[in-house]
């Protein structure tokens, strides 16, 4: 063995055009999904004078804000090649929970159980980490695919919370909620801010933390995180935890956000987190994107729907379009997978 | 001689480039009908990709390529498949969820009149096309269940009965056991006699000696020796490969060597009467600090299961295991990690993170190690350059991913990852596969210095000559039970081919 010191590193500058264009390749996961960014707010900004405004940016990111802390755990979930279905009923639930161990007013005619401002949230938590918990027994333990097994957590959720409401409509929830959820300091709103920092946290965990690096070499491969004595099972029960607690919370400030909790509020937001995080560009198949890609996810479809009520189309049509565009981001993940393939075989 | 008679394929001035390394520098290659052409060389040296760029693996290269005198440029596999090149890859490229029948129609399943698969007939053909190769395997049954052995018998006699004219083997050998080398070897020989030309890939020099016709090596990318078979020799090979004095390298374990007497150091490892349903029957065991236990015995006697039971992987359906005198029920790979194991498996991909970098790849099993909660990336990548340079892995960029290296040096990222910090146990999956023999030596070499610091370590394996170069004792598996021990006296690879 001796070859190796002869090994040719070909001078840079010969092979710049060919390594840059190996380089684009392979980034390519990061930069399309950018593009479409710039793209949408170039269009949006040229066809409506109202939307490249500093207020319609503060829209945008109010708008995004219970998206984005929904998908922080998602991201942690794509990530190890796993989906959660159950994000937005899990949303929901704690929503309502925190709702109905609050007081509400006489004319609220649900059976609640008010507790301290501070039990109401803890008690929230809890339940979002046991359905999380659940969620991890069923994938872990029994071996249910997770995409069964958050699908019927769904449905579970939806159940639990349509006991609790019974059809009815809760206002009041408790006063810390109400304020992260609803109101601004120093005219930024405490919801974005909130959002903010999950992002960064999440970020943080899957970029510094043992854990995060674990999470990415799950789901790069399963098979030898194991064979490399990883606690395979640990890692996937622990992500559909982090997932549902971000559901969780995420609905207990939406709920402060769209002033009421009631049944089906949170439906749109599953197939929402699920597109910004795949927007982004983090890999379905596991083992690549992260926060970063979520977060232009998150932006893609902020501008998309804020950029289209702003100019002048047939709502029906809106809806097709946000199909067209999200189908187009699906084929641009799968395909960089496929060159990301190419270049590294 | 060959060389009078016309080449039906030749590459002129081959050049590859993977970003900033040049795996092919300026190569000619050319192959006639009808020969079996050895292609040798160190890991790294470039073997692989030329073969790629054959078989259309590759299609962004510099060189000419031309085929049966006409320039030609394959820009996919199906244009190589076509001009009925076929190639066997180095990894395993199986489809381990269909079926055995699937597996060898890969692409060409036959078809009814409405396009439905006709599965009766494709199952019988797949039976009879694999018998007539003496595998006798269920063709309904799942790949993925088969032992990987098996799996690559079964994609090598896909390619071989593909009809292709001209055939590619990447190192098939090297997960086969000696009778069906020989198996293949015949089944080589009668394809040239029928006109089909054979590339072979081995790092077994005898191999290649005993069924090529013409051999070539390959040094750093450039092609440094084509001779006849007959013309030359296991030496010339080697010096040829990678240099001069090396050349004692690789024994050939023909004749007998003593196993020493046995330790008295502690036991690390009991095992007590493991069965597993189908696959081990009652094997019992103990591996000492300081020995080496190999354990040998043919494709598919239990070998991979029982590693697999030692590192919690597989759970026995009877039998116990102790680790220094207390008694495990491992529930996870990380239990048993824990509890001092370290495991090497015989499919490297089963090991290894092809999209992360080699460092990552190193690091992953000692994180808790070398940090709590934060990452520690530049302690990471220090840890790492140590093992590339002890492990001499090329290139020595531990940023790199991966999967940029070539076969044999990720075998040795996937030691590698185990030895900074030494376990208590080492279990080793075919250790050396893969690797050229100055590699192979390195190893041997590493693994006597791990007995020599007091670890135990087992070598599981169905190469004879990588249990005797290693083994202090040797058991032998037949058919999941043990029927022979060795220890303490003459030993040679006779004799185990024997016990087996
Ligand atoms: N996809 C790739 N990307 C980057 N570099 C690569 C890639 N494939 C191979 N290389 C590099 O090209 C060189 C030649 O590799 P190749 O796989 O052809 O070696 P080989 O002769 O087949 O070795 P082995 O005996 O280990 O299989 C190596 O330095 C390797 O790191
Ligand atoms: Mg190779």
């Amino acid at each position: 063995m001796t070859s190796g010191e002869s090994v040719t590193v070909a001078a840079p500058d010969r092979k710049r055009p060919h390594r840059l264009a190996a380089m684009l390749r392979s980034q390519m996961r990061n930069i399309a999904p950018f593009l479409t960014l710039i793209c949408l707010f170039g269009f949006f900004a040229a066809a409506s004078p109202s939307f490249a405004t500093l207020d319609n940016f503060g829209n945008i990111l109010t708008q995004i804000s219970v998206t984005g802390i929904i998908a922080v755990g998602l991201t942690f979930v794509i990530l190890c090649a796993e989906i959660d279905l159950s994000i937005a009923a899990i949303a929901n639930v704690t929503g309502i929970a925190v709702a109905y161990f609050t007081l509400q007013e006489s004319y609220v005619n649900i059976a609640n159980v008010p507790m301290p401002g501070w039990a109401a949230i803890l008690l929230a938590l809890a339940l979002c980490a046991l359905l999380g918990l659940v969620n991890a027994f069923g994938l872990t333990v029994i071996g249910i695919p997770s995409f069964i097994m958050t699908l019927a957590m769904m449905q579970i959720a939806a159940g639990i919370s349509a006991l609790l409401v019974r059809g009815q409509i809760a206002y009041k929830v408790p006063p810390l909620v109400t304020t992260l959820g609803s109101t601004s300091i120093g005219g930024i709103p405490w919801i974005v801010i909130v959002a903010a920092l999950m992002l960064l946290g999440g970020h943080l965990v899957l970029t510094y933390t043992r854990f995060g690096r674990y999470v990415y070499m799950v789901g790069g491969n399963r098979e030898a995180a194991e064979y490399s004595g990883l606690n395979v099972k640990l890692i996937l029960g622990s992500v559909m935890v982090i997932s549902a607690v971000c559901a969780g919370i995420g609905g207990m400030v939406g709920v402060a956000h769209f002033g009421s909790a009631q049944q089906n509020e949170f439906d749109t937001y599953l197939l929402d987190s699920i597109a910004a995080v795949v927007v982004g560009g983090t890999s379905l198949f596991g083992g690549r994107g992260g926060i970063g890609n979520t977060i232009v996810g998150l932006f893609v479809l902020g501008v998309l729907n804020n950029g289209l009520d702003h100019v002048n189309i047939d709502s029906f049509l809106k809806i097709l379009i946000r199909g067209l565009i999200l189908l187009a981001a699906l084929v641009i993940n799968v395909y960089a997978q496929r060159l990301r393939e190419r270049t590294a075989d | 001689m060959q060389s009078e008679r016309q080449p039906i394929l030749e590459l002129h001035e081959i050049t590859k480039a993977f970003g900033g390394v040049e795996a092919l520098r300026g190569v000619d290659f050319a192959l006639t009908a009808g020969e079996i052409h050895g292609l040798v060389g160190e890991n790294g040296a470039g073997k692989s990709t030329l073969m790629k760029i054959i078989a259309g693996v590759h299609a962004d290269f510099s060189g000419r390529f031309v085929l049966d005198g006409r320039e030609t440029r394959f820009r996919s596999v199906r244009d190589a498949h076509a001009a009925g090149i076929a190639m066997v890859h180095q990894e395993l490229s199986v489809a381990p969820d269909l079926t055995v029948a699937e597996n060898v129609f890969l692409g060409s399943q036959p078809t009814n009149r409405l396009g439905l698969v006709q599965w009766r007939r494709m199952a019988r053909e797949a039976g009879e096309q694999l018998k007539r190769f003496g595998i006798d395997v269920d063709p309904m049954s799942r790949l993925g269940d088969l032992p990987i052995g098996l799996q690559q018998l079964i994609e090598i006699a896909r390619v071989l009965f593909s009809g292709a004219r001209i055939i590619i083997l990447d190192e098939p050998t090297s997960a086969l056991s000696p009778p069906e080398v020989e198996r293949l070897f015949a089944t080589l020989r009668q394809l040239r006699g029928e006109g089909t030309s054979i590339v072979f890939i081995s790092h077994f020099i005898e191999d290649i000696l005993r069924v090529s016709d013409v051999v070539t090596v390959f040094r750093n990318g450039r092609k440094v020796a084509e001779t006849p078979a007959v013309e030359t020799s296991k030496s010339t090979l080697i010096e040829a490969m990678i240099g001069k004095g090396r050349e004692a390298l690789e024994e050939t374990y023909t004749h007998d060597i003593m196993l020493p007497p046995p330790t008295d150091q502690p036991v690390v490892l009991n095992a007590n009467g493991l069965t597993l349903a189908g696959r081990l029957r009652e094997v019992s065991f103990e591996a000492r600090a300081g020995e080496v236990l190999g354990i040998y015995g043919f494709m598919g006697c239990g070998q991979l299961e029982l590693a697999r039971i030692l590192f919690g992987k597989i759970k026995p359906d009877l039998g116990t295991l102790a680790v220094a005198g207390n008694q495990k029920a491992f529930r996870s790979t990380a239990d048993a990690r824990r509890s001092g194991i370290a495991f090497v498996p015989e499919s490297r991909r089963d090991m290894l993170f092809h999209q992360e970098p080699v460092y990552k790849n190193i690091s992953i099993s000692i994180l808790d190690r070398i940090s709590s909660l934060l990452l520690k990336p530049s302690r990471e990548r220090a840890i790492a350059t140590r093992q590339v340079d002890q492990l001499r892995i090329r290139p020595a960029a531990v940023e790199l991913d991966l999967g940029m290296l070539s076969g044999g040096n990720q075998q040795k990222v996937a030691l590698a990852k185990w030895l900074s910090y030494p376990p208590r146990l080492l279990v080793l999956c075919e250790p050396t596969r893969g690797m050229d023999v100055g590699a192979k030596n390195d190893v041997i070499h590493i693994i006597r210095d791990l007995r020599a610091k007091g670890l135990a370590i087992i070598v599981l394996s169905t190469e004879p000559e990588t249990v005797l170069s290693l083994a202090d004792r040797v058991i032998v598996l037949k058919r999941g039970a043990v029927v022979r021990e060795f220890a303490n006296e003459q030993i040679s690879k006779d004799r185990l081919l024997e016990a087996a």
